[in-house]
C-alpha cells in the first residue's frame, strides 16, 4: 500500500486546502485560531477590510444550498478585499448537466484563487482539489456527512475562548451524529487538541454504537451524556429525520433529547451550550436556553467570520 | 563596517532624549511591533505621560503575503485610544527599507484619522524605497544587506542589539 | 495449424502434473504433453524457456457491457492479453440477454474475434426486472450456461423461490449475488472507515440475511446455485456450512475482495468504488482461507470496464466496478504466493475449478477447459512466473482502465506476466507481437 501524503498538505507540511480536520496536526490546527483571533479585532475597527487578499478570486461554489453559510464566507472573503463570485450550483438529482470537473475547469479557466465548495457527496471537495489548478486551494464548506471543518474550528475557537484550556474539559454533542459533518469535524478537532473527554448523545438510530470507533462514548441517555459537561454542543435535527423512519416525531425527539433547563442543571454551573444554527427551537433546544445565560450561539457566529477570514488568509499565503 | 558594537542602552538614552523633544501633551506613542513596542512601552513609562501606549502590527498589511505568507500570529494590534483627530508617534527600532511604516501607517488608518503621524527610531540603517522619513533617529549607519538588525529585551528589561547574518 | 510450445514447465492443476514438458498442439487440440512423436513437424514454436505452460484461464465473471462499437472487440482482447481463454458474461448487457436471438449473436460475435470463449449467464427474469421468468430451455438451447440477476434485485422471496424451482425442473443453475436489497443501499462496507468518511454503509447483514434467505430456498427446492461475489467472513461461514450440510452451492471471490480492504479508500479514491463493496481486514482473511480450504471455489476477476465520466465522480456517485480480464493471473498467483500454496492449487481456482462449478453446462468441452489433456481443446496460457510489473491505465487493453490496483492508487506488485494465450489452437495473443494485440 502506498503511503499517501495528505492533500491538503504541501511537501513543506503547510496548508494549501482545508478539507477536513482529520489528519491536520495541531500546530496548524492552534495556528489558525491564533489567526482568528487577529481578525476578530479587525472586526472591530471602522475599516473592516485588510488587502490581504486584494486581487484574489473567491469563487463560492455551493452545491448544496445554504444562504448562511455562504454568506459568512462571502463576508469573510470581502473583509480580507478578495472579489466574491457567488456560484448556486444547486444540485437536482433529475438534471446531470454539466460534470462537476469539467464545472471546476471553467471555473479555473476564469482564473479563479480559491474555490468555497460546499456538496452534499462526502469527499467531493477532495476531487476537487485533486484536479483542479496547483495555485488553486479548496475550502470544504461541508460535504456530505463527511466533514465541515471551518465549522469544527470555530467550535473550537469558542470553545478556547471561554474555556481557555482544553486539557481537562468533558464536551458534550447530542443529536443526529451520524448524520452530520459537523460532529465529525468537532470530534477530530476535540481529539486533536487533547479533550479527554467526548461524548455522542442520542438515540441509536442516530448515534450507532459504530460511532466508538471515532474514540467517542457513546451514551443513549440524555442525562447521563450531559452530567458534569463544560461543553454542550447541540446539533439541528433536520426535517428528514423527523419523518418516521428513524424517529416518531419532534415531539419525543424533545422529550428525550432536547436541552432544557432542568437537563443543562446537571452540567458544570459554568457550561457553556453551543449550536451550529439555524436551531429549531423546542426540538432540540428550548427557548431559554437558547437565549440564557449559558449560550454562547451568537458569539459563535462572530468567531466562524473571524476564524474563516484566518483559514483563507493562511491558505493564500502558501505554495501549492 | 564589521563587528560593530552597538550599544542598545546607550542609543536607548539618546532615543529618550529626541522623543522629549517632539512630545507635545497629547502626542500619543505607538510601538511597532516587537522592538518598536517595548521601546514605546519604556519610553511612555521614563516620560511618565500618564496616557497609554499602543501597540501596532504591520501583519495584515505588509506587501510581501504573497511571498512570505501571514507570518507571527503573536504580532497583535492594541490601540486602547481614540485615533480619530490624534497626534501619534510612531516608534520603532529599526528603519531601512521603509515598507514596514507604509504598513503600519495604513493599519492605523483603519481605526481612524489621526491629526499627525511621526516616527522615531533607534537606528536608521538607510536603503529606502519608499519616501518615508523618520523624524528622529539615535543613530544612522550603514551595514551590509546580508545582515539583520533587531533589538532584544534582556529579563531584567535591559536592551541589547542582536546582528544576525542571513544568507 | 501444427503448433510446438517448447521447453515450458507444464503446470496441470487438474491431473497434478507439473513437469518440463513440450506440448504439440494440431487442429485446435492437444496432441502430445511430453513424448511429442519425432514426426511432428510444427509450423510454429514457441519457446517457453523459463515460463510456466497452463491451461487458460476460465474467468465466472466479466462483463460485457456493450458500450459502442468495438466494445466486445476491445474486452475479448483484453481477455486473451490476460491469459483467459474462457469467460461467464452476466446477462446484464445492454438489451439484457433474455432472448435467444440475443444470446446467439454475441456468441457468434465472439467465436469470430478468436480471442475467447463466450459462455452467458442467461437472464433469470424478463429484462431483469425480477418478476416475470425467462424462457429458459431456449436460452439454454442458444448457449446459456445458468441463469442470474446480475446486481438487479428480485421483486420478492416468492418470485426467487418460483425462479429456482422452474430452473432446477431443468437441472439449471441459478446465479445470485447474495445482497439483500434495502439493506444494500450504501456506498461502502459499515465499519470505521465509512464512519469516519462519512459514507453510507452496507453492513454485513445486507450478505448474510440475503445468504440464509438464499441457501433456505436451496434446502426446500434443491436448486444448483452459485453463490457470486462473496465480501465477509460471516458469509464464508455460512457456506462453509451450507456445503457441510450437502446443499448444491458453489461461490465465488472477486480479485477486489480478496486483495483490499476499506482503508484503500483513502481520500475518497472513486476506483476503489465496488459491489460488493471492500470491507475490513478480518473479513479478507476469511476470504483468503476460504478460497484456499475449497469453501470458495473460484477466484473471478469481476471485470466492468467504465470509463472516466463515470469514475472521475464524488465517490458515492461513481459508477461502483473496475477493470480485471487483465489482472485475474497475476493476483491469483499473488495470493497463492502470499498464502504459501503450491502453484497448481493457486492456478486451480482460475482454472479447473471454475470449469468444475460450470458444470454439464459446459458439454463436451467440459471434459477438457480448464485443463492440459492430451485430446482435449488446445486452450493455453503461457506465462512468466518470474515477472513483475505494475498497472498502468496505458497497458490495458480493455476500454475499462480503472483499478484499484492501479500503481497510483495501491501500487500493488503483479507477479506473472502473460506471453502467449492460445484459444483452440489458435495464438490469440502474443507478448512479443505487437499485431496480434
Amino acid at each position: 500500500m502506498l503511503a499517501r501524503r495528505n492533500p491538503q498538505l504541501n511537501a513543506h507540511g503547510e496548508l494549501i486546502h482545508l478539507l477536513s480536520i482529520e489528519g491536520l496536526p495541531r500546530a496548524i490546527l492552534t495556528q489558525i485560531l491564533d489567526t482568528a483571533g487577529t481578525f476578530l479585532s479587525v472586526n472591530d475597527r471602522d475599516v473592516k477590510k485588510v488587502p490581504l487578499l486584494r486581487g484574489k478570486s473567491v469563487f463560492n461554489l455551493f452545491f448544496e444550498n445554504s444562504t448562511r453559510t455562504r454568506t459568512t464566507f462571502e463576508i469573510a472573503a470581502k473583509r480580507l478585499s478578495a472579489d466574491v463570485i457567488n456560484l448556486d450550483i444547486a444540485k437536482s438529482s433529475a438534471s446531470k448537466g454539466e460534470s462537476l470537473l469539467d464545472t471546476i475547469a471553467n471555473l479555473s479557466a476564469m482564473h479563479a484563487d480559491m474555490f468555497v465548495v460546499r456538496h452534499s457527496e462526502s469527499g467531493a471537495p477532495y476531487l476537487i482539489a485533486k484536479h483542479c489548478a496547483p495555485h488553486v486551494h479548496v475550502v470544504n464548506a461541508g460535504d456530505g456527512r463527511h466533514a465541515h471543518p471551518t465549522q469544527g474550528l470555530l467550535d473550537m475557537y469558542t470553545i478556547r475562548h471561554y474555556k481557555k484550556s482544553f486539557n481537562e474539559l468533558t464536551v458534550a454533542i447530542v443529536g443526529d451524529i451520524v448524520h452530520s459533518r459537523v460532529a465529525r469535524s468537532d470530534i477530530h478537532a476535540l481529539t486533536t487538541l487533547g479533550v479527554p473527554e467526548i461524548r455522542a448523545v442520542g438515540p441509536k438510530t442516530l448515534v450507532p454504537g459504530d460511532l466508538r470507533d471515532m474514540d467517542v462514548r457513546v451514551c443513549h441517555d440524555m442525562k447521563e451524556g450531559v452530567k458534569g459537561a463544560d461543553v454542550v454542543i447541540m446539533l439541528r435535527l433536520q426535517n428528514e429525520r423527523m419523518s418516521g423512519a428513524m424517529l416518531p416525531s419532534a415531539g419525543e425527539y424533545f422529550k428525550s433529547y432536547g436541552l432544557t433547563e432542568e437537563v443543562l442543571a446537571r452540567a458544570k454551573p459554568d457550561a457553556i451550550v453551543m449550536h451550529p444554527g439555524p436551531i429549531n427551537r423546542g426540538v432540540e433546544i428550548d427557548s431559554r436556553v437558547a437565549d440564557g445565560a449559558h449560550s454562547v450561539i451568537l458569539p459563535q457566529v462572530t468567531f466562524g467570520i473571524a476564524v474563516r477570514m484566518a483559514v483563507m488568509s493562511i491558505l493564500a499565503g502558501n505554495d501549492a | 563596517m564589521t563587528n560593530l558594537l552597538l550599544d542598545a542602552e546607550a542609543l536607548y538614552g539618546e532615543l529618550k532624549l529626541g522623543v522629549a523633544r517632539l512630545m507635545t501633551p497629547d502626542t500619543v506613542l505607538v510601538g511597532i511591533w516587537s522592538g518598536g513596542a517595548w521601546l514605546a512601552q519604556r519610553l511612555n513609562a521614563d516620560l511618565s505621560t500618564g496616557r497609554p501606549v499602543g501597540t501596532i502590527s504591520s501583519t495584515l498589511h505588509r506587501d510581501d503575503f504573497g511571498e512570505r505568507g501571514l507570518g507571527a500570529v503573536e504580532a497583535a494590534t492594541s490601540l486602547p485610544f481614540e485615533i480619530d483627530g490624534a497626534r501619534i508617534l510612531l516608534i520603532d527600532d529599526v528603519i531601512a527599507s521603509g515598507r514596514t511604516i507604509r504598513a503600519v501607517v495604513n493599519e492605523l488608518f483603519d481605526y481612524g484619522r489621526p491629526a499627525s503621524v511621526e516616527l522615531a527610531v533607534m537606528v536608521d540603517r538607510g536603503g529606502r524605497e519608499l519616501p518615508v522619513a523618520a523624524a528622529f533617529a539615535a543613530a544612522k549607519l550603514t551595514l551590509p544587506a546580508t545582515q539583520r538588525l533587531s533589538l532584544a529585551r534582556e529579563p531584567d528589561g535591559r536592551f541589547t542589539f542582536a546582528v544576525k547574518e542571513t544568507t | 495449424m501444427k503448433i510446438l510450445i517448447r521447453n515450458g514447465r507444464v503446470v496441470d492443476p487438474a491431473s497434478g502434473r507439473d513437469e518440463a514438458a513440450d506440448v504439440a498442439i494440431a487442429a485446435g487440440r492437444i496432441v502430445a504433453i511430453g513424448q511429442v512423436p519425432a514426426d511432428f513437424t510444427p509450423e510454429r514454436t514457441i519457446a517457453a524457456d523459463g515460463c510456466v505452460v497452463a491451461p487458460g484461464l476460465v474467468d465466472l465473471a466479466a462483463r460485457l457491457k456493450e458500450a459502442g462499437p468495438g466494445a466486445l472487440e476491445s474486452e475479448l482482447a483484453a481477455a486473451a492479453a490476460g491469459g483467459v481463454t474462457s469467460l461467464v458474461c452476466p446477462p446484464d448487457t445492454d438489451p439484457p440477454l433474455d432472448e435467444p436471438g440475443l444470446v446467439d449473436m454475441l456468441k457468434f460475435r465472439a467465436r469470430k474475434l478468436s480471442r475467447c470463449r463466450l459462455f452467458p449467464l442467461g437472464a433469470l427474469t424478463r429484462h431483469l426486472d425480477g418478476e416475470e421468468l425467462t424462457e429458459m430451455i431456449d436460452l439454454t438451447e442458444a448457449g446459456c450456461v445458468g441463469f442470474s440477476q446480475a446486481e438487479r434485485p428480485i421483486k420478492d422471496n416468492l418470485t426467487l423461490m418460483r425462479a429456482m424451482q422452474y430452473a432446477s425442473t431443468h437441472g439449471y443453475a441459478v446465479w445470485l449475488r447474495p445482497q439483500d436489497r434495502s439493506l444494500g443501499g450504501g456506498v461502502a462496507a459499515s465499519g470505521a472507515v465509512a464512519t469516519r468518511l462519512g459514507l453510507s454503509g452496507v453492513p454485513v447483514a445486507a450478505e448474510t440475511i440475503a445468504l440464509h434467505t438464499i441457501i433456505e430456498l436451496v434446502r426446500q427446492t434443491g436448486t444448483r446455485v452459485h453463490l457470486c461475489r462473496l465480501s465477509s467472513a460471516a458469509g464464508v461461514e455460512l457456506v462453509r456450512r451450507a456445503k457441510a450440510e450437502g446443499l448444491p452451492v458453489t461461490a465465488d471471490v472477486s480479485i477486489n475482495s480478496l486483495h483490499l480492504t476499506d482503508v484503500d479508500i483513502g481520500y475518497f479514491n472513486a476506483d476503489m468504488r465496488l459491489t460488493p463493496p471492500l470491507r475490513q481486514g478480518k473479513d479478507r482473511d476469511a476470504l483468503r482461507a476460504g478460497l484456499a480450504d475449497g469453501t470458495i471455489d473460484a477466484l473471478v476477476s469481476d471485470h466492468t470496464p467504465i470509463g472516466d465520466d463515470d469514475k472521475m465522480l464524488p465517490f458515492g456517485e461513481a459508477v461502483p466496478g473496475a477493470t480485471g480480464l487483465e489482472l485475474l493471473l497475476s493476483l491469483a498467483l499473488k495470493w497463492g504466493a502470499e498464502t504459501k500454496l503450491p502453484l497448481a492449487q493457486a492456478l486451480a481456482r482460475v482454472t479447473s475449478e471454475p470449469v468444475r462449478v460450470l458444470g454439464e453446462s459446459l458439454g463436451s468441452l467440459g471434459q477438457s477447459a480448464g485443463r492440459l489433456v492430451e485430446g482435449g481443446v488446445a486452450d493455453i496460457c503461457v506465462f512468466d512466473l518470474e515477472a513483475e510489473w505494475q498497472v498502468t491505465a496505458g497497458m490495458l487493453r480493455s476500454r475499462g482502465k480503472h483499478t484499484p490496483f492501479d500503481a497510483a492508487s495501491s501500487g500493488t506488485r503483479m507477479p506473472g506476466r502473460v506471453r502467449h494465450t492460445l484459444v483452440a489452437g489458435t495464438l490469440a495473443y502474443s507478448a512479443a507481437d505487437a499485431t496480434t494485440a
